[in-house]
C-alpha cells in the first residue's frame, strides 16, 4: 500500500481530514510531527509521498509557512533532496503550498522564483471557487473534467512571480496545474479569482511535475455532500473532485 | 522575591471593609466582607492577600452566579393591576426544573460539567457550551473576543476527560454602525471599531485552532452602544467512556499549556461589575491560539491513552478557580514557585488568580506522569507538576516553602453568604398597533437592507467554516453561495453520515415588550432553525445564555425572573431540555453624570439536534420553477418588536406569543415531511416576516416567487400583518406538485396552506386580492440584502 507521510507541526489543522481522504482513496497515511523527523525517530525516505497539509504552521507568525519552510530546508534538506531525486511526490495544500514555495521547492527547484502574499482583499476568506485543470506536466490531474470546484480558505494565497520571465518559463514548461476561473472557464476578477493571483494561478508544479502545491483544498471536496450546493442536484454519486486527485497520486505511486 | 502580604482586617469597621473591597477590585459586598472577617476571627489570624483574592474570585458573580443561586421575592403586577408575590428558591432551579421534568434519556450530563453532554450515537457523545466575553471585548475588542473563543474551546477540552472541538458559534450585539462619533461618551469605542475588532479576534483565534466557525448572528441596537455582547460557543465530540472524570487523593496536579503572567488579573471580579472609564486593560488576557492548538493535539492523544483522570480549564479565576474546583471534594497542596512564569516578579496572589490563557489543569496518577510527559514533550507543550490532591478538605498554597494560603474548601464553596433578592415586574399592556397606508414594496426592500436582517457574508467568509471537512450544510448556499442557511449541519465522524445540526434564537426587542414571551420566541426560533434543515425536535437540546443589566435593581431583576420563568415554561411546552447555560449580569455603564445605561435584557438560545442521515437534510434555496410554496404555521397581528416596527419607529405593539402545542406539532410533522423527501426547500420565517423569508429563498436560487397573501393560514386578514408580522412557529416550504397530496396529508389539521409558486422570472410578486403589493426584481433584492453590511 502506498505510504503517505502527512507532516504536521504546531498549528497544522487539516491533517485529520487529509489523512481520511488518503485512506478513502486507498493509501496508508501516517500523521507525523516534524519533531519525530528532526529527532531521527522517523525518516521521510521511508514513505512514498510527502504531503504537507493546511493550517497555520507556527501561527504563520513570520509570514505564512515561513518557519516550517526553514525547518524543512535547514533540518531535513538532505532527506528532501534524496526524496525528490527518487521521483517521489511532494504535495503541499494551502499552508503546505506556502511552505513549499517559501522553502524554494516550488515552482523552480532551489530558486526563489515566486511567493504567496496577502490576498488583495486584505483578509482571510473561505469560499468555493471554479478551477480550470490546466494541461500540465504533473501526473496527478487526469480523469478530471476541465472545470472543477474546490474551496479555498486562506489569507495569504496570492501567487506572484519574481519576474515576467519566470511566469513565461513556468507557462512554457506547463507547470501551472490549476487556475481560478468562472463557471464558464474564463478568467475573472474577484471573487472568481479570490486572492488576486497572477494569471489566476491556483496551483503549480516543479520542473518534474512531482512537487505540487495548490491553495484549494481537495480534502474538503472529497464527497458530493462537501459541495455547497449538493442540495440542488439529484445525487450524482458519492464522490467529488478532490477524491480523484488523491486517487491519481496513489495510482502514480503504485 | 515577592511575598504574600497579610491584610489586617479583623478589627475593620463596615466602611473600611467596603473600602478594601473596592480598592482591591474584589467586587465583594459588605455582607460578604463580614463573612470573611468572621471566618478569620474564628481562625485567629488575618488573611493573606492571596486568600482574599481567592475568596473574591470564588464568590464572584462570574464564577459563583450568586444572582442565579439566591432566593428571590418576586412581585408581579398583572395587566389588571393586581399584585402577587411569590418566593422563588432560585433562578437556576427554575431552569433545572424543565430538564428534570423532561427526563430525556439521551441527556448524558447536564449542568454539572464544563459543558452539557448529549448522546450522539452508540459510542460517542457531543457536548456544547456557550460563553460570553462582553466586558473584555468592550475594552479590547480583538483580544477580548479572541480569548472569548479560546476560553470556550477550553471548556470543551475540559468537559469530561476532554472532547474534540468540531464547531464554533458566534453571536454579537453592537450599537448601530452609523452612530455619529460625537454621540458617544468619552472613552467608548465606535461600534464599527468594535465590530471589526471582535470579528477579527474570533476569526484569527478560531481559524488558527482549526475549528469551523459556522453558526451565529449579529444584532445592532442603540442599547448595546456602551456594553457590547460577545457570545462564543463550541461543540465537541467525545467517546462515551470519556464522559466521567474523577480526582483521587494522591493525584498530581499538572498544569499544561501557556505560561502564567500578569495578564487577566481580576478578570473574574471585574467582569462581575459594571463598565466604567479608566479600567486597566491588564484585566484583559492575551491569547495565543497556537499554544492552545498544541494543547489540543497533545490532550487528544493523552486522553485516548488514559494518562489522566480529571481535567478542567483555567478560565476566569485562573489556577485558583481550576484547582479549587477540582479539589473541592478532597483537598490539595499547591506550590506556586513551580508554576512556569512568563517573566519574574509576580506576587504569589498574582500567580494564583492570573487568567493567562491556554492553560489546563490535570489530575494525574503518579505512575502515569512519565507517559504524559512524553506526549507533552513531543508536541512542544509546556507543563509542570505544581502539587498534589489530598484528602484534607483544605487547600494549602505555598510559595518557596512559605505558606501563603490555607482555606477550608467546604466553607469556600458551600458557605457563601447568598443574599436574598427582591424583584419586581409590572406587565405591560400590549396594544394592537397596525399602521396603515404603507408602501409595502418600500418597506420590504428597506427591511432587506436592515443590518439585523441583511447578509453577514462579509463576516462569515472570514471564518474558516469548513476546516475538518465535516460541514455539509454551510452558512451560505445556493448557486453562487449567496443564500443563507437556517443552521449548520456537520457530520463529525469520518465515513459516517450521522450529523448534528446547530442553530440559535435571539431577539431582545420582544423582551422590551415582555421577557416571558421573548424566552418562548427564542426557543421557538432556535428549534425552527434546526427543524427547517431536517433536525428532529424531539432529539434537540438547548442552552441558555442570559446577558442582563444592573441586577441589584429590582426592576431589572424582575425582567430576568420573568424571562427565566418563560425559559422553564416554554422548554417544558416544547419538550426541549436545557443542558447547559451561563449568565452574564451587570452589563451596564455608568455615565459621567452618574446615570446608568443597562443593555436590553438579552437571551440567547442555542439548539443542537442529532440527524440520522445528513443526506436527508434540505436547504433553504428554491429548487425549481413550478414548485408550490406552502406557508406552514399561523400568522397573527403580532408586529410588536418586529423589524417593521423598528423601521417605522413604533415602540408599542403586541409581540409574538408562541403556542407550543401547535408549533411543536408543526415541527414534528416538518421533520417527518423532510425525512420522507417531500420537501424541496424549507426556510424558517423570523425577523422581517414572510416577505423577507421568501426573498432569502430566492437569493440562493435564481428563481422568483409569487405569493398570494390572503391564502396564508392566519388569524388576521390585514396585509401588513400577513407580510411583516413575526408570529412564531412558521416555515416557508417548497413542494413539488407530485408530492402535494402526501405533504398535505402529513399536515392535516394543522395550519398549512399553499400560497404561491416558484416562478422562472427572478422577481418577487406579492398579491393580495386584486392588488399587487410588491413586484420587485430579484437583482434588487440580492443587492439590498447582500450589500448592506460592508467590512
Amino acid at each position: 500500500m502506498v505510504r503517505i507521510l502527512i507532516l504536521r507541526t504546531a498549528g497544522t489543522n487539516c491533517d485529520l481530514e487529509t489523512e481520511w481522504a488518503c485512506k478513502l482513496a486507498g493509501a496508508n497515511p501516517v500523521r507525523i510531527h516534524i519533531n519525530e523527523i528532526t529527532s531521527g525517530r522517523e525518516k521521510i525516505l521511508d514513505f512514498d509521498v510527502l504531503l504537507i497539509p493546511g493550517g497555520f504552521s507556527y501561527g504563520d507568525d513570520l509570514g505564512a509557512g515561513k518557519v516550517l519552510a526553514n525547518e524543512l530546508i535547514l533540518k531535513c534538506g538532505e532527506q528532501i533532496e534524496r526524496f525528490a531525486e527518487k521521483k517521489r511526490p511532494i504535495i503541499g495544500i494551502c499552508n503546505g503550498f506556502q511552505v513549499l514555495v517559501k522553502a524554494g521547492l516550488l515552482p523552480v527547484w532551489k530558486r526563489r522564483a515566486a511567493t504567496l502574499v496577502w490576498n488583495d482583499s486584505g483578509r482571510f476568506e473561505d469560499r468555493w471557487v471554479y478551477l480550470r485543470v490546466e494541461k500540465s506536466i504533473s501526473p496527478f490531474f487526469y480523469n478530471l473534467p476541465e472545470i472543477i470546484r474546490m474551496p479555498v480558505a486562506h489569507a495569504e494565497g496570492k501567487f506572484v512571480l519574481r519576474s515576467e520571465t519566470a511566469l513565461k518559463k513556468i507557462k512554457r514548461n506547463k507547470q501551472i496545474v490549476l487556475k481560478y476561473v468562472d463557471l464558464s472557464g474564463e478568467a475573472g476578477g474577484y471573487p472568481c479569482n479570490p486572492n488576486g493571483s497572477v494569471d489566476g494561478i491556483a496551483g503549480v508544479c516543479n520542473e518534474t511535475g512531482l512537487i505540487v502545491g495548490m491553495m484549494p483544498h481537495p480534502e474538503r471536496a472529497v464527497l458530493e455532500i462537501h459541495t455547497p450546493d449538493w442540495h440542488r442536484r439529484p445525487a450524482q454519486g458519492e464522490f467529488s473532485f478532490g477524491y480523484q486527485f488523491f486517487k491519481n497520486v496513489i495510482k502514480y505511486c503504485s | 522575591m515577592a511575598k504574600a502580604q497579610v491584610i489586617k482586617l479583623r478589627d475593620f469597621g463596615d466602611e473600611k471593609l467596603l473600602e478594601l473591597s473596592k480598592n482591591g477590585l474584589l467586587s465583594l459586598t459588605l455582607h460578604e466582607m463580614k463573612a470573611i472577617q468572621k471566618y478569620f476571627l474564628k481562625a485567629g489570624r488575618d488573611p493573606t492577600d492571596l486568600e482574599l483574592e481567592m475568596i473574591a474570585q470564588t464568590w464572584s458573580e462570574h464564577c459563583f452566579h450568586k444572582t442565579f443561586k439566591s432566593k428571590i421575592q418576586f412581585t408581579e403586577v398583572s395587566d389588571s393591576g393586581s399584585a402577587s408575590t411569590t418566593e422563588i428558591s432560585s433562578l437556576f432551579s427554575l431552569i433545572r426544573e424543565a430538564t428534570e421534568k423532561l427526563k430525556k434519556k439521551w441527556c448524558i450530563s447536564v449542568f454539572k460539567d464544563n459543558a452539557g453532554i448529549i448522546e450522539f450515537d452508540r459510542d460517542y457523545c457531543v457536548c456544547f457550551k456557550v460563553e460570553t466575553h462582553n466586558h473584555p471585548s468592550a475594552l479590547e475588542p480583538y483580544g477580548g473576543a479572541g480569548t472569548g473563543i479560546g476560553g470556550v474551546i477550553r471548556d470543551i477540552l475540559g468537559a469530561g476527560l476532554g472532547a474534540k472541538p468540531i464547531l464554533n458559534t458566534d453571536i454579537f450585539c453592537f450599537g448601530p454602525m452609523d452612530t455619529p462619533q460625537e454621540n458617544l461618551e468619552e472613552g467608548i469605542f465606535h461600534p464599527r471599531r468594535l465590530f471589526r475588532g471582535v470579528v477579527a479576534g474570533v476569526r484569527d483565534y478560531g481559524n488558527r485552532m482549526g475549528i469551523p466557525t459556522a453558526n451565529g448572528a449579529i444584532l445592532f441596537d442603540p442599547g448595546y452602544l456602551y456594553n457590547i455582547l460577545v457570545y462564543c460557543g463550541t461543540v465537541g465530540i467525545m467517546p462515551k467512556w470519556a464522559v466521567e472524570k474523577k480526582v483521587r487523593p494522591g493525584d498530581l496536579i499538572v498544569v499544561i499549556g501557556g505560561k502564567t503572567g500578569r495578564d487577566g488579573i481580576h478578570g473574574a471580579t471585574f467582569s462581575s461589575a459594571s463598565l466604567e472609564k479608566d479600567i486597566p486593560t491588564s484585566v484583559v488576557q492575551i491569547g495565543n491560539p497556537i499554544v492552545e492548538k498544541k494543547v489540543l493535539d497533545a490532550l487528544m492523544t493523552a486522553r485516548d491513552k488514559k494518562l489522566y483522570s480529571a481535567i478542567t480549564d483555567c478560565g476566569a479565576g485562573g489556577l485558583s478557580s481550576a484547582v479549587g474546583e477540582l479539589a473541592k471534594d478532597c483537598g490539595a497542596e499547591v506550590h506556586l514557585d513551580l508554576v512556569p512564569l512568563k517573566y519574574e516578579g509576580l506576587e504569589p496572589w498574582e500567580i494564583w488568580v492570573s487568567e493567562s490563557q491556554e492553560r489546563m489543569v490535570l489530575a494525574v496518577r503518579a505512575e502515569k506522569f512519565d507517559g504524559l510527559k512524553r506526549i507533552l514533550e513531543s508536541e512542544d507543550v509546556e507543563y509542570a507538576c505544581i502539587g498534589r490532591f489530598n484528602s484534607t478538605k483544605k487547600i494549602r498554597i505555598f510559595h518557596y516553602k512559605e505558606i501563603v494560603g490555607d482555606l477550608d474548601l467546604h466553607w469556600l464553596f458551600e458557605k457563601t453568604q447568598l443574599p436574598e433578592l427582591k424583584a419586581f415586574y409590572e406587565k405591560r399592556q400590549l396594544v394592537d398597533t397596525v399602521p396603515s397606508n404603507l408602501d409595502f414594496q418600500d418597506c420590504l426592500v428597506n427591511l432587506l437592507a436592515d443590518p439585523v436582517i441583511a447578509s453577514k457574508e462579509v463576516v462569515v467568509r472570514q471564518y474558516d467554516h469548513e476546516v475538518q471537512a465535516h460541514t455539509v450544510m454551510k452558512p451560505f448556499l445556493g448557486t453562487d453561495g449567496k443564500g443563507p442557511s437556517d443552521a449548520v449541519v456537520l457530520t463529525p465522524l469520518y465515513g459516517s453520515n450521522r450529523a448534528i445540526v446547530v442553530g440559535c434564537g435571539i431577539n431582545p426587542w420582544y423582551g422590551l415588550l415582555d421577557p416571558y414571551y421573548m424566552a418562548g420566541n427564542c426557543i421557538d426560533e432556535a428549534l425552527r432553525n434546526v427543524v427547517a434543515c431536517g433536525g428532529d425536535p424531539s432529539r434537540t437540546a438547548i442552552l441558555d445564555n442570559f446577558c442582563w443589566g444592573k441586577c441589584d435593581d429590582p426592576l431589572e431583576l424582575g425582567k430576568l425572573v420573568r424571562c427565566v420563568r418563560g425559559c422553564r415554561d416554554f422548554a417544558i411546552g416544547y419538550s426541549v431540555p436545557f443542558i447547559s447555560g451561563k449568565d452574564s449580569l451587570n452589563n451596564f455603564f455608568t455615565r459621567d453624570d452618574g446615570s446608568i445605561v443597562s443593555i436590553p435584557g438579552t437571551l440567547l438560545i442555542s439548539a443542537i439536534s442529532v440527524i440520522d442521515d445528513a443526506r436527508k437534510t434540505v436547504s433553504s434555496d428554491f429548487k425549481d420553477a413550478g414548485n408550490l410554496i406552502y406557508v406552514v404555521g399561523s400568522t397573527s397581528d403580532e408586529l410588536g418588536g418586529s423589524r417593521l416596527f423598528k423601521l417605522l419607529n413604533i415602540e408599542a405593539g403586541r409581540c409574538p406569543v408562541p403556542h407550543p402545542d401547535i408549533n411543536l406539532s408543526v415541527m414534528k410533522k416538518m421533520h417527518l415531511a423532510i425525512k420522507n423527501g417531500l420537501v424541496q426547500s424549507c426556510h424558517d420565517c423570523s425577523e422581517g416576516g414572510i416577505g423577507v423569508a421568501i426573498s432569502e429563498m430566492m437569493i440562493g436560487s435564481g428563481f422568483g416567487a409569487e405569493l398570494y397573501l390572503q391564502r396564508i393560514p392566519a388569524t388576521t386578514r390585514k396585509d401588513v400583518s400577513l407580510l411583516f408580522s413575526e408570529s412564531q412557529g412558521r416555515f416557508i416550504v417548497e413542494v413539488d406538485e407530485a408530492n402535494v397530496d402526501e405533504f398535505e396529508r402529513i399536515f392535516k389539521g394543522l395550519p398549512c396552506l399553499c400560497a404561491g409558486r416558484v416562478i422562472p422570472d427572478f422577481r418577487l410578486k406579492v398579491i393580495s386580492g386584486d392588488k399587487t403589493l410588491v413586484d420587485v426584481e430579484g437583482e434588487i433584492i440580492t443587492q439590498k440584502w447582500s450589500g448592506a453590511i460592508t467590512w
